[in-house]
């Protein structure tokens, strides 16, 4: 059956869930008594259980990020294009962990998951989650894998800011990060995008408040508005201009308010399907994560100061045409990293396809990050003998 | 190693924190990490040089010099080095100044428009010199402020820099006596050790 899937693919995989019983105190001042997380991991930990890559999932990201679940399954992983045999994250050098976080609708408890103390479904109830909280509930992960440090920690964008997490709140732990397309904190136009889509969302009437699950209702249009707006933070004016420019549907204008345009087309796709396979509670909960993110904001905002637990080498990239997380952002991240006097390196790479650039091939930025996790591999070898 | 970088090598004291304009790819940082104890950061603009960097684990920020040293500290490092950049800078002066306030020291390489073959070329041939340490043509060339060795120890009295040290060399073979006795007519590359004040 491999032999159906691409020689650089992982192949099939299957996701794990991992239960734990120990109970986990949250930043919001609630304990969760007991949780499981659905993960995958790709590639052998070696004996010394020193090759181990965390990848941490952005916004609607979940654990699946390479190879596929079936034979017949169309899409491959979320990260595929960058975890696999020879690939950048390379599965025959590095074991790989990726999972489903907390609070996630894709198998890890979350809002969607029954509440042991009420015997309903915690719904709304749900405890709003944190960046660090996650990276806590990871580090159980990694216990329960038998993962004492890992060799890397790297994300994209949400992805990247649990990494930077990782590397304040479990220095010993970690001894590389990669922050992709991320920033430390984010901006008041990045909330206001994030309020929007969360009053969208709260304002549909099958929302019910969060208890939508036991009325048997989806908040879809809501779910919709949000994936639409968010969408177009993703992209660039460019992308989206050399993909869709003003063309239309039919040859000519129609005076009326249905599709016309070739984006509104994609946009309402792009929302249709997402409001299918994504929960609402959770995306409610993702967004207030990165609102809340701001780990200098414990430091009168010095994130250098933030950074001082620190202790490996950074690798921090951007992309020029991405504007929800815009270089600049990455730059405070270095600056800080540089005045803090850590071991980083930076890359702006050069990408016409705004924040997503992340996920998608491109040369200069696979041999960046490559030529870095050929480096990490490299110091797993050196630090064996 | 480039003779210049050999050169740069021995300036720089065990131990120190550097920064490294224009690093290419890593030699000197790596070098100077390895054998004598030296950290600190390399600035590159160049993709192959950037990748080259961090796969030898050489700390690497993409930054343009001409956007200047505002995210570094003042004293942030103990020597700053510029090879092979300064002629390619919008404002040397102004990067001088920039240098010697991020660190107290400074080694800048640069090629000596004064060179004998350069000054030969222009002479005879009444063209803009095309050698070994200056490849491109006039209207290509990322080289905007070329300048003689004689110009650079101008610059410095003018700015009130200090020059420690001083040499010339050439891109592999040990400068020959000529080169010490009229560094500004015998010397492909122009080596400065500066430091603050007079």
């Amino acid at each position: 059956m491999s032999a159906s899937f691409p020689p650089d693919s992982v192949g099939l995989v299957t996701p794990q869930t991992a239960t734990f019983d120990t109970p986990l105190p949250l930043a919001c001042g609630k304990t969760l008594e007991r949780f499981e997380l659905v993960y995958e991991t790709y590639g052998t930990l070696n004996a010394e259980r020193s090759n181990a890559v965390l990848v941490c999932h952005a916004l609607s990201g979940h654990h699946h990020a390479a190879g596929y679940h079936a034979a017949d399954e169309r899409k491959p992983g979320w990260w595929d294009a960058y975890i696999g045999p020879g690939k950048v994250i390379d599965t025959e050098r590095f074991f790989v962990v990726s999972l489903n976080n907390l609070g996630g609708c894709h198998g890890s408890t979350g809002p969607g998951s029954l509440n042991p103390q009420t015997g309903r479904l915690w719904g709304p109830t749900f405890p709003v989650l944190t960046v660090a909280d996650w990276v806590h509930s990871q580090a159980r992960l990694a216990d329960h894998l038998g993962i004492s440090r890992f060799a890397a920690v790297v994300g994209g964008s949400l992805g990247g800011m649990q990494a930077l997490q990782w590397t304040i709140a479990y220095p010993e732990r970690v001894a590389n990060a990669v922050v992709i397309a991320a920033t430390p904190r984010l901006s008041a136009q990045n909330i206001a995008f994030n309020e929007v889509a969360r009053q969208a969302i709260r304002s549909d009437p099958d929302f019910f408040d969060g208890w939508y699950a036991e009325r048997e209702a989806i908040p879809k249009l809501g779910l919709k508005l949000a994936r639409m707006i968010g969408h177009i933070t993703y992209l660039s004016e460019h992308s989206m201009g050399s993909r869709f420019g003003r063309d239309l549907r039919s040859d000519q204008l129609n005076f009326g308010y249905d599709v016309e345009f070739q984006v509104e087309s994609y946009l309402r796709h792009q929302g249709d399907t997402f409001s299918t396979r994504f929960d609402a509670n959770t995306y409610l909960l993702m967004t207030k994560a990165l609102d809340y993110f701001d780990p200098a904001g414990q430091h009168d905002g010095d994130l250098a100061a933030a950074l001082a637990p620190v202790a490996c080498p950074y690798l921090v990239i951007s992309f020029t045409t991405d504007w929800r997380f815009a270089p600049a952002r990455s730059r405070e991240l270095v600056d800080a990293l540089l005045r803090a006097g850590k071991a980083v390196s930076y890359v702006n790479v050069d990408s016409p396809h705004g924040h997503d650039a992340f996920l998608l091939p491109n040369d200069h930025y696979e041999a960046v990050f490559g030529s870095f996790m050929q480096r990490v591999h490299a110091d797993i070898r050196g630090e064996g003998h | 190693m480039r003779a210049d970088l050999e050169l740069i090598y021995d300036w720089v004291p065990a131990g120190a924190r550097i920064l490294d304009l224009g690093c290419g790819d890593g030699t000197l940082l790596d070098t100077l990490g390895q054998r004598k104890g030296v950290t600190g950061y390399g600035l590159e603009i160049d993709p192959t040089g950037l990748a080259a960097c961090l796969r030898r684990g050489v700390n690497v920020i993409e930054q343009n010099l001409d956007d200047g040293l505002g995210n570094f500290d003042d004293d942030a490092f103990d020597v700053v080095v510029m090879t092979q950049a300064l002629q390619a800078l919008r404002r040397p002066d102004s990067m001088l100044v920039e240098m010697l306030r991020v660190a107290p020291e400074c080694i800048i390489a640069f090629p000596n428009f004064a060179f004998w073959k350069h000054r030969l070329h222009l002479s005879l041939r009444g063209r803009m010199p095309v050698s070994r340490s200056l490849p491109h043509a006039w209207y290509d060339t990322p080289n905007i402020h070329l300048s003689t060795f004689r110009d650079f120890a101008n610059l410095c009295r003018e700015k009130g820099v200090r020059i420690a040290d001083e040499a010339v060399g050439s891109a592999d073979h040990q400068p020959h006596w000529t080169s010490r006795r009229w560094p500004n007519l015998f010397g492909e590359t122009a080596i400065f050790r500066v430091c603050r004040g007079r």
